[in-house]
Parts: structure tokens; sequence; C-alpha cells
């Protein structure tokens, strides 16, 4: 059994012009001192993916089903009491905006010590001295003074230092990171990478990290998952994904990316139109719109969803064209272009 | 005229320092300096990228070449007009010729307007007036960008992000400008829309023949449309360069480190490559570093960097770098070679 198990996970949410299927049939799993990437576009459901897991839709609107195991315990049936104690305690989050994600008017030691203070029983004295410790940890100098600033009083930067000396103040085993750096600048989000590389490692906790840029992906994570619509549309390790990836989509998005590591492409090849709305999902594969290759599935593609089918080793992918189709696309038509000298 | 041919624009010695007042009598007691002495041509039908971090003036330089704030200080000039301090009025003619893309697709459009009153408020400010109608000129320019043209009567909020985008570049190219100052262009879309939209710049650059300044923050971007790439610090160019140069052969460390910071969407390479880190954030233009503004994050930083500024020189054909240590710099080193002290092994790289 593994750390972090979903299991057919459905998030849906019932609006006036319809059912929004946020996310449809997720399953996947992680084990401790793991990285998990999340991959997708806007309105790909993966930041509702990863609410969903600290159970953070419960009590709303959203009809959730399926399962969520983390440590053997399920969650989507458990109560939302249940859920709380191990919300901050066992899993974390680290939010994209630490300045929305904090309380202004609250001393950013104000806000370790109370989520420190919640899950262990300790005075107010011993949590500053933890609290002033993990920011020291995360890099942030003189954590004894600026234990007491407020978070307009940081920088970005130093923002999400704290944000995730928050996080992990209560040495969570499973840590999910929503556009971790996105708010960032390079040299900035750079740092912070390489904090929560050095961090994973030192907590051997599973981490999830869910954003739209593949380059941070790639430096982080061991397994990819790529969303599309709701659905996950390809799943394997980073080697699979980046060096054999067989999704048009995961194609379409390498194709997307203008690169520093290679000789400039003289044209990117972007996916065609925009990404689904949730509401209306398109019949079929979702992707089929979009999809230079739909031609080649026979009609297929329009009428019946395909399913996530392992190809081999573990790298499951949601196509209708056959394994053999895809590898000679890939091999053929799309990684020369990407290559291109 | 010299050798060479004038420049569509050119800006030298550009400032912009944006007073901090305080009290009722509103005394001035600092200033941000946001742009501080900027010096750059921009030849017909190149495009010029000017990269930085947040803070680093970049989008206050693209304002004031198209002068949506006065500068303080230095002159912009555009086809040999100088424009620094135009009146509005004056400027009106010209701003036929110069056009801005914002970053923002939903707060640059007028939720109120339709598509066609947007794309055809140039030609209503201008006075233009087109053979077949204003209707069916933004009809053309809405195919041209790649919108269906029987949309010309619906609201933006119809449009998704990235079809916004083309909305708003659309009206830029609806009287045909010159010069393009397109601020942030992609970075609020989807990866796969952001592709689109960079295609589209660069097929809308060939057929109109237009030049672009492009601001944007993200490197490999810039790399992908650019012609030439300007490197921005703390209201300062710190590098400018042609595209091959620069990210071949950077020669100031912070192009270096912003180059080595950028994540690589390659497994092959993860842990393989020497990243440079920079140390803390970029300092407060408010109160920015004395000498050379690089000097409180660079490991290569000396004691000189921290009394004289480093001018912007050419070192290299069409390669200035404002730099006491460059890095990559040519063999025949000009100035004082002995005085180039390589860095401190360990500091930094890894």
């Amino acid at each position: 059994m593994s750390f972090l198990e979903l299991e057919d996970l459905r998030i849906h949410f019932p609006t006036d012009d319809g059912l929004v299927k946020s996310v449809d049939g997720l399953s996947f799993s992680l084990e401790r001192g793991k990285t998990l990437g999340i991959v997708g576009e806007s309105g790909s459901g993966k930041s509702v993916t990863s609410l969903g897991i600290l159970g953070l839709h419960k009590g709303g609107r959203a009809r959730i089903s399926g399962e969520i195991r983390l440590d053997g315990d399920e969650l989507v049936s458990a109560g939302p009491e249940h859920v709380r104690a191990l919300r901050g305690k066992k899993m974390a989050m680290i939010f994209q905006d630490p300045l929305s994600a904090m309380h202004p008017y609250y001393t950013v030691g104000a806000q370790i010590i109370e989520a420190y203070r919640i899950h262990n029983p300790v005075s107010k004295a011993v949590a500053r001295k933890h609290a002033i410790d993990m920011l020291g940890r995360v890099g942030i100098p003189q954590p004894d003074r600026r234990v007491d600033s407020y978070p307009h009083e940081f920088s970005g930067g130093m923002r999400q230092r704290a944000m995730i000396a928050m996080a992990l103040s209560c040495d969570p085993e499973l840590l999910i990171a929503d556009e971790p750096t996105t708010a960032l600048d390079v040299t900035v989000q750079a740092q912070i990478l390489d904090l929560m590389r050095d961090l994973q490692q030192e907590f051997n906790s599973a981490l999830i990290i869910i954003t739209h840029d593949l380059g941070v992906v790639a430096e982080l994570s061991d397994d990819i998952l790529v969303m599309y619509g709701g659905k996950c549309i390809e799943y394997g390790t980073a080697e699979d994904i980046f060096e054999r990836p067989e999704h048009p989509y995961t194609w379409g998005l390498l194709g997307s990316m203008p690169r520093l590591d290679r000789e400039p492409t003289e044209r990117l090849m972007p996916i065609k139109g925009t990404p689904p709305s949730l509401i209306n999902v398109p019949s079929g594969c979702a992707f089929h719109p979009r999809c230079a290759f739909e031609g080649r599935t026979g009609g297929k593609a329009k009428t019946a969803v395909p399913e996530l089918l392992e190809t081999e080793g573990g790298h499951l992918v949601r196509c209708h064209m056959a394994g053999e189709e895809r590898r000679a696309i890939w091999e053929n038509e799309i990684k020369p272009n990407l290559e291109s000298v | 005229m010299s050798e060479t041919p004038e420049p569509l624009l050119s800006v030298e010695g550009l400032e912009k320092h944006f007073p901090i007042t305080k009290g009722l009598i509103k005394r001035q007691v600092g200033a941000v300096k946001a742009v501080d002495g900027l010096t750059f041509d921009v030849r017909k039908g190149e495009t010029l990228g000017l990269v930085g971090e947040s803070g680093c003036g970049k989008t206050t330089t693209g304002r004031l070449i198209t002068r949506l704030l006065e500068p303080t200080g230095g002159t912009v000039r555009f086809e040999g007009h100088d424009i620094t301090h135009m009146s509005q009025g004056a400027l009106r003619p010209l701003r036929r010729d110069m056009q801005m893309i914002f970053q923002d697709p939903y707060s640059s459009l007028n939720p109120r307007h339709t598509v066609g009153a947007i794309v055809g408020a140039p030609f209503r400010i201008q006075g233009v007036k087109t053979e077949q109608g204003t209707k069916k000129a933004v009809q053309e320019i809405l195919e041209l960008v790649g919108l269906n043209p029987e949309h010309y009567n619906r609201y933006p909020h119809e449009f998704s992000g990235g079809q916004r985008q083309r909305i708003g570049i659309a009206r830029t190219l609806a009287l045909k400008p010159k010069l393009i100052i397109a601020d942030e262009p992609v970075s609020a879309l989807d990866v796969s829309i952001q592709a689109q939209v960079v295609n589209l710049l660069e097929d809308l650059q060939n057929e109109l023949d237009l030049t672009y300044v492009v601001i944007a923050h993200d490197l490999s971007v810039v790399r992908h449309i650019s012609d030439r790439v300007a490197v921005m610090y703390l209201g300062k160019i710190v590098e400018i360069a042609d595209r091959k140069g620069l990210y071949e052969r950077p020669m100031h460390p912070y192009t270096t480190a912003l180059l080595s910071a950028v994540p690589i969407p390659d497994v092959k390479a993860r842990g393989g490559r020497d990243r440079i880190r920079l140390q803390g954030d970029v300092p407060s233009p408010l109160n920015p570093p004395p000498a050379c503004r690089f000097h409180t994050r660079c490991w290569k930083a000396q004691e000189v960097c921290k009394t004289v500024e480093p001018p912007l020189v050419a070192l290299a054909p069409g390669h200035q770098v404002a730099c006491h240590f460059p890095e990559n710099a040519p063999a025949p080193a000009d100035a004082a070679p002995e005085a180039a002290v390589p860095a401190a092994p360990g500091a930094a790289t890894e």
C-alpha cells in the first residue's frame, strides 16, 4: 500500500450553468520521499485536486466521490473534524500567492505559532522558539527579529519562504505545493526550488507539486501526471514524460515552450484552440477538438472516452491511437521538430 | 545621417524618478529611481527584448517610450522627433505609429464596449477614414489576428484569455503602427496559448514590417522572439547585445545568474548544470546600492564595485556590458586585465 492513494476521485460542482466536473476520475499513488508533479493548463482541475486531498471542499457545494487514502486512512468519507486534525500536521499546503494566503493583521511568527500549537501541546515560548527555528531553516536572515514582522514587510521570496516554514512547522508527511514559484522572479524561484528539494530530503515527506511550468516539474519530480479537462491523460516517470511522451497534448505542451537549452526553433508549435470549459467538456476524448492527430483514430475520438492504459512499465496514456503508432509519431514527426538544429 | 540608418527609436539617458513626498506641503523626501539613465536604439524591423526581474523598471521604460509617463530626464526620439516632453496634443498624431500591447487581457479591454468599438476606437480617435468604412477595416484586422470577424458585436467577457489578447493586438494594429511596445504580452496566458500569440506576433512582424520592443521576464520567450536583448537591473541596463551573444556568451554576472536560474525541462540535465545561486532579493529601488547596483548579490564583487559605477561599454561588436569584471570577455581586454579576478571557487557555483 502506498502512502497516498487516490482512486477514481471525482469532484463535481453543481452550478446554475450545469455540472462542473473539475476532477473526473483521477487515480494515482505516491510514496514517502517521492515527488509527483501535476501539470496542466488553467481549468484542468489540478488545484481542485489538491484542495480535495486536503479536504478543503468538504461542507461546500462540491460533490466528492472516490477514495483518498493517506497512510491507509480514508479521507473522502471521513468527518471534517478528522480531516481537520490531519491538516497541518500530517498534510500541509504551500499556496501560490503568499500575500493572500497569510493574514495581514498577524505577524508571521504568530501565524506559525498558531499552526504549531494547534497540533502540539506546548507553551507559547516553546512554539515561538520553534517558529524562529523554522524561519532560520528556510533561509530567512535574522529569524529572531523577522519572526515579529508582518507579511507585508517581507519581500515576495521571503514570504514564500515563510509560507514554507509554516507548512513544515508540524513536520507533515505530505506536502502539496500549488504553483509555489509562479509569483516569483527567476532568481528567487531557483532559491525556492532548491530549498524545497533540500527540505524534502531532510523531512522525507511526499511532495506534490502543481504547476503549469514544465521546467519546474522537470527539476523536481520523480513522477509526472498531466491533466486535461479534469482527467489524467498521461502519467509516467519524469523520463517517460520528457523523453518519450505519448499523448498529443503532452507533445503540444512541449512544442509550445521556447527552451533555453536548445537552439532556438524557427517557430513554436502551439496547440490550436483553447482549453475546454469544464461545463461543456467535448464528447469522447476531451482533447479531440485541439488534437492534430484526431483523424487517425477513425472517428473514435469524438464518440468514446479513451481509457487510461499502460503502454510500458507504468507509463499510462489516455489516447485512442495504438501505442506503436504514437511512438512512431513521436520519433518521426514531433521529436525532430522540437530539436531543430 | 551617418553610415547606419537612423534608428526608429532612440533613447538617451532616460530617467524616471518618482518623488516620495511627506507631510502637508508634500515636501519631497526621496525618489524611487525606477529608471535611471537608459541609452539604447531600436532599429527599424528589429525586435528588442527588455528583460529583468520585478522592480527593475522595464515596465516603466515601456511607458516612458510611449509617453504614458513623463520622463524626468534624458530624451526619447521617435523617427528623429524629440518626444520627451511633447504635449499630449502634439503626441496624438504620433500615436498612430507607436502603440502598446498590455499584459493583462482582462483589465486592458473596456468590458462595456464591443470588440468592434474597441478595435475601431483608434480609427475614431485619430479621425481615420477608410475606403470600405471602419467596420470593414476592423473586421479585416480581426481576421488578421485570427479572430472570427463575425464576433464584431461581442463583448470581451465572451472571449477566452488568449482571444482577448488577440483583441488587444488587433486594436494595437488597427492603424498599422511602426513601433509596438509589448509589455509582458504572453505572461498572463496558458502555455499552449502563449505559443499561439508568440507565433502571431512573429507573423505580423513579417507581414507588416513592424518593430517591437518586447518587455518580459521570461528569458526563454524573449530569446525566441528578440533580435537584440537588453537586461535591466534596478533601473539600469547592465547588458545589451544581440540574441546569440547574450545567451551564448553572457558577460554580466547578473545575466549569467539569470540564465542559470531558468528551470530547464530536461530531466537528463537535472542536477548536472552549474547553477549560480544568487543570494537574497533584488534591493529596493528606493535606496539602491551605490556604484554597481548588483554588487550586493554578485559573487565577483570587489571593493571597486562598491565605489565606482561601471559604465556601459562595448566589449565586443554590438555587445555592451556595465561590469568591472565581465565574464566571457574577448581576450584582448582593453580594460586592466590583471584586475579581472576569477570567480572565487565554490563561492556561488556548485
